[in-house]
């Protein structure tokens, strides 16, 4: 079994606990509470309706669709729906918070205790607590860059709806929780509760970190905020925790605080302590009831509920032969496992599975991209297998034509047309050409026969040569071996 | 002819449908009336060519044959309702010159039904006080004053019970936190109406105690009070707290026996500090309703003595939270030349609230903050439901209670504004409804010695008003008051 890293300090080992809170965009067309749009990048303030501005006399009126999807991940995280969930106000003042408290759910969430299992690499899971999940609105954002003086606000995110979801300190190294990270965002995309994107915010990561000798009490925690990535996620809880071992090893005590990320620096600065937390002076929010959520609406959305991704990497596993690895790489995304299913239907699943994860996925990368913004669709590289399954190309060219198709588009079929790239599997043809080039090559033959067997590749090479790459390798070796062995 | 302005809601109603006088024509007599009321202060803003024009458009309506249910009826609203164009400040100077660009629910349900809008009558700044003295456009004076005696006229809808009552407009909007209807309604010797929580729209209303306020018309009868709330109560998908249920007929309510009815009279209201006069108008309303054929029953409400302190817990609290937006950021007045982030927000507040606003804003933080939440909020929100529960144990043996509306008369300005207690005590009987949700209803009862209104209270079951027109229909009958 995996053990969790432990970190050596100049008086011994030390381990790490380590909560997430993620808070996830949910997915729909309009605010919690109002009726706006909430599409990403509108111009500013081009998205608020009087709710979400706060004007005097306006009420908010929850969205069933944002309720709907946070049953749908409470589902996902194998937790219980609260039949009763009540909105609180959180109250403070800041000038992207119009309304001067923020609807959250503080008592009595829409989400109770769950769990999700992680993967920790070769086959390795982990189980992982939920603590909660619970629906609150957005702030707005403020602008410093657009005058010498003075700030803007842009209140297209005010009311946004958002998932707050708190696991427990279940994780004890920074692997872990890039894999909780991944494992969650992989979750809430399979189940489109979330787009996940975390450089465009939709999904953004808070950590609680502390450090202490193994198997002792918690030690006293640190919250990281402004964590985009989970690269990002992984260093600043490597980063603290070599910083609060080094505060107790020198005598110190860590203070309990919020502190911030800097990913250009790579270190976490203290935000406010515990003294300058906020008194967010939680109530009931009086304009709302609370929120009723029937058994049959529970139960409609679990029965509801998509393939997630464990269950479909196993599936993978048994009914396409799939290694564990390649299952695991398809799955880790359900954009990539619904392209493997369409590009693998009726088709060699190994050799798609290979196909994708080692090329498809590398040129992916390098021009990163999604596999929704490949410019190269499911049915396109299902024609270019095609190909390659009929002779028509060899695996080699294949790759070539992929490029061609990937870089500046249009069907395998054609680009091979247009390139000459049809590949020779004509016997005769093969045959002729090669007993020309043995003809032309006496000297070469006969060091072949005499033992020199790497020159067999030579002749290959010869074959590809004349024939522009084009013949099949399979049916050249097949002749040349013939021939040459006579 | 009778003189238009002397005429309630129904008698302008059966005129204008009599073609007696045109809309036109009474929209004109009110805006003279109010262009010269040096006295009163009642009106803080009137539109005259919107209400002329609107007058137009229902003078054609009748002429068609089309007339709404209150086509061309002047209706004064309370500062508190948004109105689409017209300045809407709920008397503070942080909102002093913001204009909303949309309607509230309640003033546009009245717009449809052919009312026409009048005026914005002023209240106590966020309609946090009993005196309309809190009001950033100044004191309100009570139409029942004697010379070089100005009274009060209560409040915070003091605007309104003050013009209605000085036939400055046959109706007039409140709202009603803890009281804010009733009470003015009480000293200015006008029939006001808290309607059961939920029966209107907060929607467009500046809110103040979320979870108390209720819109509700003043009137000089009950009947004009039951026919201006038949059009302004209903359901709104706008206000999640509204509730679904269909409005009755309340002005056929009016006109219904109350014989056999059972009248609960709660012994804890019998408070110390009662004055002999109110205890007698109590007396006189207990023998009316035995007149009318009406039994009368003891009924107990425990936790009565709770209602006052739980209430100024909780609406405090809403408050706090509620009056956080107006900040200076987005609209309404921001103090000039500020240090910083900071200094923006505290010295905007500072300046645009006034006294009693801050108290409240101070008084509902602490309430909530970390440490004393347990020992004044929650334990409020727990002494607020035994009083509810109180009210449907009584409920269990009567169909409406009866009680005094205040304590005393209307007393004069700046008797009282020195001591916040004093000034809250005017709320003692008010505020147990409001705490429970229920209906209820203030009628005009009789004079005191300083010949100033008194006004009983009926409290009745939750979307219950019905009772209470039937009852307070009987109680009107009765006590025979003389408006001014």
């Amino acid at each position: 079994m995996r053990k969790p890293i432990t970190l050596k300090g100049e008086t011994g080992t030390w381990e790490m606990v380590i909560g997430l809170e993620i808070h996830a965009q949910v997915n729909c067309k309009s605010k919690l509470f109002s009726g706006s749009a909430t599409d990403f990048g509108a111009s500013p303030n081009s998205q608020v309706s009087y709710v979400d501005a706060a004007m005097p006399g306006m009420l908010p009126v929850i969205n069933n669709e944002a309720v709907n999807q946070a049953i749908k991940t409470g589902h996902a995280l194998n937790a219980k729906i609260n039949n009763i969930s009540i909105f609180d106000r959180k109250n403070y003042f800041y000038p992207d918070l119009p309304q001067g408290y923020q609807i959250s759910q503080f008592k009595s969430p829409i989400v109770g205790e769950g769990w999700i299992v992680i993967d920790l690499g070769k086959g390795e899971t982990k189980k992982i607590g939920i603590e909660r999940l619970h629906l609150e609105q957005d702030a707005g954002k403020l602008m410093h860059d657009q005058h010498p003086r003075l700030s803007f606000v842009d209140l297209n995110r005010s009311g946004i709806p958002l998932m707050e979801i708190v696991s427990m300190p279940d994780m004890r190294d920074w692997e872990e929780a890039g894999a909780y990270l991944r494992k969650l965002r992989s979750i809430v995309r399979y189940i489109g509760s979330c787009d996940g994107n975390m450089d465009q915010g939709s999904l953004r990561c808070d950590a609680n970190i502390s450090v202490r000798r193994p198997g002792e009490e918690f030690g006293t925690r640190c919250e990281l905020k402004n964590i985009n990535s989970v690269k990002f996620m992984m260093k600043a809880v490597e980063y603290e925790a070599y910083r609060q071992i080094e505060i107790i090893e020198n005598g110190g005590e860590v203070k309990q605080e919020t502190r911030l990320y800097d990913p250009n620096k790579n270190e976490t600065r203290s935000m406010r302590s515990k003294e300058e937390a906020h008194d967010y002076r939680y109530f009931p929010d009086p304009d709302l009831l609370p929120l009723n959520i029937s058994n049959e609406r529970i139960e409609k959305y679990k029965n509801e509920l998509p393939e997630l991704p464990d269950q479909k990497r196993e599936r993978f596993q048994k009914d396409f032969g799939l290694s564990f690895y390649d299952a695991d790489v398809l799955t880790a995304d359900r954009s990539y496992a619904d392209f493997f299913e369409i590009v693998s239907k009726n088709r060699d699943t190994k050799f798609v599975a290979n196909w994708i994860i080692t090329n498809f996925f590398a040129m992916l990368n390098e021009v990163e991209k999604s596999v929704e913004e490949s410019p190269v669709n499911a049915e396109q590289l299902g024609e270019l297998f095609d190909l390659i399954k009929e002779g028509t190309i060899s695996g080699r060219t294949a790759k070539e034509v992929f490029e061609e198709m990937f870089t500046k588009g249009g069907n395998a079929g054609d680009i091979v047309d247009a390139k000459g790239l049809k590949q020779i599997s004509n016997t005769d043809e093969l045959e002729s050409m090669a007993k020309n080039i043995i003809e032309e090559n006496t000297d070469q033959v006969s060091k072949f026969k005499n033992g020199n067997e790497k020159l067999f590749g030579w002749f290959v090479g010869q074959m590809m040569k004349s024939t522009g790459g084009t013949a099949n390798p399979k049916v050249v070796n097949e002749i040349l071996k013939k021939l040459l062995n006579k | 002819m009778t003189k238009i302005s002397n005429l309630g809601v129904v008698d302008t109603l059966e005129g204008l449908n009599k073609k007696e006088f045109s809309s036109v024509e009474v929209i004109k007599e009110y805006l003279n009336l109010i262009e010269n009321d040096s006295k009163l202060n009642a009106y803080i803003h009137f539109n005259a060519e919107k209400s002329l024009s609107s007058a137009k458009l229902s003078d054609e309506r009748r002429s068609k044959n089309e007339a709404l249910p209150l086509d061309g009826l002047p209706i004064a609203v309370k500062d508190i309702f948004c109105v689409n164009g017209e300045k809407t400040s709920a008397c503070s100077k942080i909102l002093e010159n913001f204009i909303p660009n949309y309607e509230s629910t309640v003033t546009s349900k009245l717009w449809k039904a052919g009312g026409i809008y009048i005026g914005k009558t002023s209240m106590d700044e966020f309609a946090m006080g009993s005196s309309n003295e809190t009001s950033y456009f100044g004191s309100v004076v009570n139409p029942w004053s004697k010379e070089g005696d100005k009274l009060v006229p209560g409040g915070s809808s003091g605007g309104s019970a003050s013009a209605v009552a000085a036939k400055l407009a046959p109706v007039a909007l409140g709202t009603d936190t803890g009281g804010s209807i009733r009470q003015p309604a009480s000293f200015c010797g006008t029939v006001g109406i808290k309607p059961t929580y939920g029966r209107c729209s907060r929607w467009g209303i500046i809110a103040f105690a979320s979870s108390l306020d209720q819109a509700g018309p003043l009137t000089r009868s009950v009947r004009d009070s039951a026919l201006v709330l038949e059009n302004m109560a209903g359901f709104d998908n706008l206000d999640s707290t509204s509730v679904n249920i269909k409005v009755p007929k309340f002005t056929d309510a009016c006109s219904k026996s109350i014989k056999g009815m059972k009248i609960g009279i709660p012994k804890e209201y019998k408070i110390s500090g009662l004055s002999s006069e109110v205890e007698n108008i109590w007396n006189d309303g207990i023998k009316w309703m035995e007149d009318a054929g009406a039994e009368i029953v003891e009924v107990t409400l425990p936790h009565t003595k709770y209602a006052l302190p739980t209430y100024y817990i909780v609406a405090p609290a809403e408050a706090s939270a509620n009056l956080a937006r107006y900040d200076g950021v987005k609209y309404g007045f921001r103090k000039e030349n500020i240090q910083d982030l900071e200094d923006m927000y505290s010295s905007t507040r500072a300046e645009g609230f006034g006294e009693e606003v801050k108290r409240r804003i101070l008084i509902g933080t602490y309430v909530l903050s970390a440490g004393y939440y347990d020992a004044y909020y929650l334990r409020a929100q727990k002494v607020r439901t035994k009083i509810v529960e109180d009210f449907n144990l009584a409920f269990n043996n009567c169909d409406a209670i009866l009680t005094p509306t205040a304590p005393t008369g209307a007393f004069k300005i700046g008797e009282k504004n020195m001591d916040p207690i004093t000034m809250y005590m005017n709320d003692i009987f008010t505020v147990p409804a409001s705490l429970a949700g229920l209906p209820a209803m203030s009628i005009p009862s009789g004079l005191n010695s300083n010949g100033c209104p008194l006004g009983l209270q009926l409290i009745g079951k939750g979307f219950d008003e019905e009772t209470l027109f039937s009852i307070g229909a009987a109680v009107e009958n009765a006590a025979n008051f003389q408006s001014i």
